[in-house]
């Protein structure tokens, strides 16, 4: 085959996670490497994303792709079994659609609505939930956003499928709950046993601790 | 071809972001009906058609709503596949490219632009100035590497990234005006310079695109929203 495919990625980035679900749903192999995201960034890193030098970055026969959606719709124009998105225009549009919501609204706020203190909390929460119920309109009668199988959109919300999940953990709020979000919740375990997703999912008890310590280090630096 | 009647467009002259899907269209050649909203107040269509974000553009098609400017975008480049050229490049690491970029310019490049209205105080509107002059060399390289020696980053007619860059062209010969800048310089970013031109020029842009007199008016309007310190 000659092909060379190898993914820069951090083993608990949901961005970069969402690459190699992308690249099991198509059943291509690809070499993995593990990257430092806050110091010491690699050489390589630092050459294949000159411009915002972050993860996921897929490099296919030396030719690097990166941002994370970019690289799903890559991955699907490319290797073209197993559709990740659909094939009529208009589900296409719905499907792009809703990842960019997931990523410009919906990522930032339970972000913030974890991250937030104090007075602020309320707020942020407020926001966060308001979003979450745009989802569970949108999801109600389908097993997944992709219809029977997982999608683009399922894909891209592996925030609300896994990681919020954990990070709620760590910071103790109650955002994405059952009896507020019954439906968005069956999807999450739905898509967590999903075994392109399952085998992907970065180990719990890792990620929580390293969410306990991003939350302690942003609480210090809030308190100065 | 579609019928007149059943392409409808919800925007405001003004709008960059409505003006890619209008150049769209006209790429494709399809007939659509322009809904303009009135500045200030949202229209029941719009609010009906977008209730998640209830903003323009919002293309309606057959009565479906699509929404998002470079969603739109690649729905009219994918609805109507044989008419006009491709506005996506074909080759997947070609699209990847444009894809790119066009987000960098929508996620980065656009707000440093707009930070330049928006900054208060002469430290902060030079920083805003440096932050879109940086972005502007960084284009100019891409514009080089991509286009390969032809008119636009789509090759030989518009594409997917001169819309999502070209639709600014207004605003930034505003900010330089309002600024006394040169942002567009013929020195600096003579590729751009060139292209900016080619693009402006263009049969599907030229009815599109609004006279910076026109636009500089308007921007007076909603600059003095924006300068209005905030609520302490």
């Amino acid at each position: 085959m000659g092909e060379e495919l190898k993914l820069l990625g951090m083993w608990g980035s949901l961005f970069s996670r969402r690459v190699e679900m992308a690249l099991k749903i198509k059943g291509v192999e690809y070499e993995y490497s593990e990257q430092e995201i806050f110091h010491n960034k690699s050489a390589s890193l630092l050459k294949y994303n000159p411009v915002h030098k972050k993860v996921p970055v897929l490099i296919h026969n030396g030719k690097p792709i990166a941002e994370s959606q970019v690289i799903l719709e890559y991955i699907d124009d490319t290797w073209k079994d197993h559709p990740i998105l659909p094939q009529d225009p208009y589900e296409r549009a719905m499907a792009r659609f809703w990842a960019k919501f997931l990523d410009e609204k919906c990522v930032p706020a339970l972000w913030k609505a974890c991250m937030s203190v104090g007075p602020e909390r309320e707020k942020t929460q407020e926001e966060a939930c308001e979003l979450l119920s745009t989802l569970e309109g949108e999801l109600k009668g389908k097993k997944f956003f992709g219809g029977e199988n997982i999608g683009f959109v399922d894909i891209v919300a592996d925030v609300l499928g896994y990681w919020v999940g954990v990070l709620q953990e760590a910071v103790g709020v109650d955002i994405l709950t059952e009896d507020k979000f019954p439906v968005l919740c069956r999807w999450a375990e739905d898509f967590r046993n999903c075994p392109v997703v399952k085998e992907n999912l970065p180990p719990r008890d890792r990620l929580l601790a390293f969410f306990i310590t991003q939350s302690e280090m942003l609480n210090s630096l809030q308190q100065k | 071809m579609a019928k007149a009647g059943e392409v409808k467009l919800i925007g405001g002259w003004p709008s960059p972001f409505v003006m890619r899907p209008r150049i769209a269209l006209n790429l494709k050649g399809v007939e659509y009906e322009f809904l303009e909203e009135k500045f200030g107040a949202k229209s029941e269509l719009l609010l009906r058609s977008n209730p998640v974000h209830k903003k323009i553009p919002v293309l309606l098609h057959a009565n479906r709503p699509v929404c998002e400017s470079l969603v739109i975008v690649q729905y009219v480049d994918e609805a109507w596949p044989s008419s006009g050229p491709s506005i996506l490049p074909s080759d997947p690491y070609d699209r990847a490219t444009a894809r790119f970029w066009a987000a960098y310019i929508d996620e980065k490049w656009f707000p440093s632009m707009s930070g330049i209205m928006r900054a208060q105080g002469e430290e902060a509107k030079k920083a805003a100035i440096d932050q879109v002059v940086e972005g502007l060399s960084l284009l100019e390289d891409t514009f080089g590497k991509i286009s390969k020696g032809k008119p636009f980053f789509g090759g030989d007619t518009i594409g997917f990234l001169d819309i999502a860059l070209g639709c600014f062209l207004g605003w930034l010969r505003v900010t330089e005006k309002t600024h006394g800048l040169k942002l567009l310089d013929e020195a600096k970013v003579p590729g751009l310079a060139k292209w900016a031109e080619r693009f402006c020029a263009d049969d599907a842009v030229k009815g599109v695109m609004p006279e910076t007199e026109k636009l500089a008016e308007f921007a007076k309007l909603i600059m003095a929203k924006f300068k209005a310190p905030p609520p302490q």
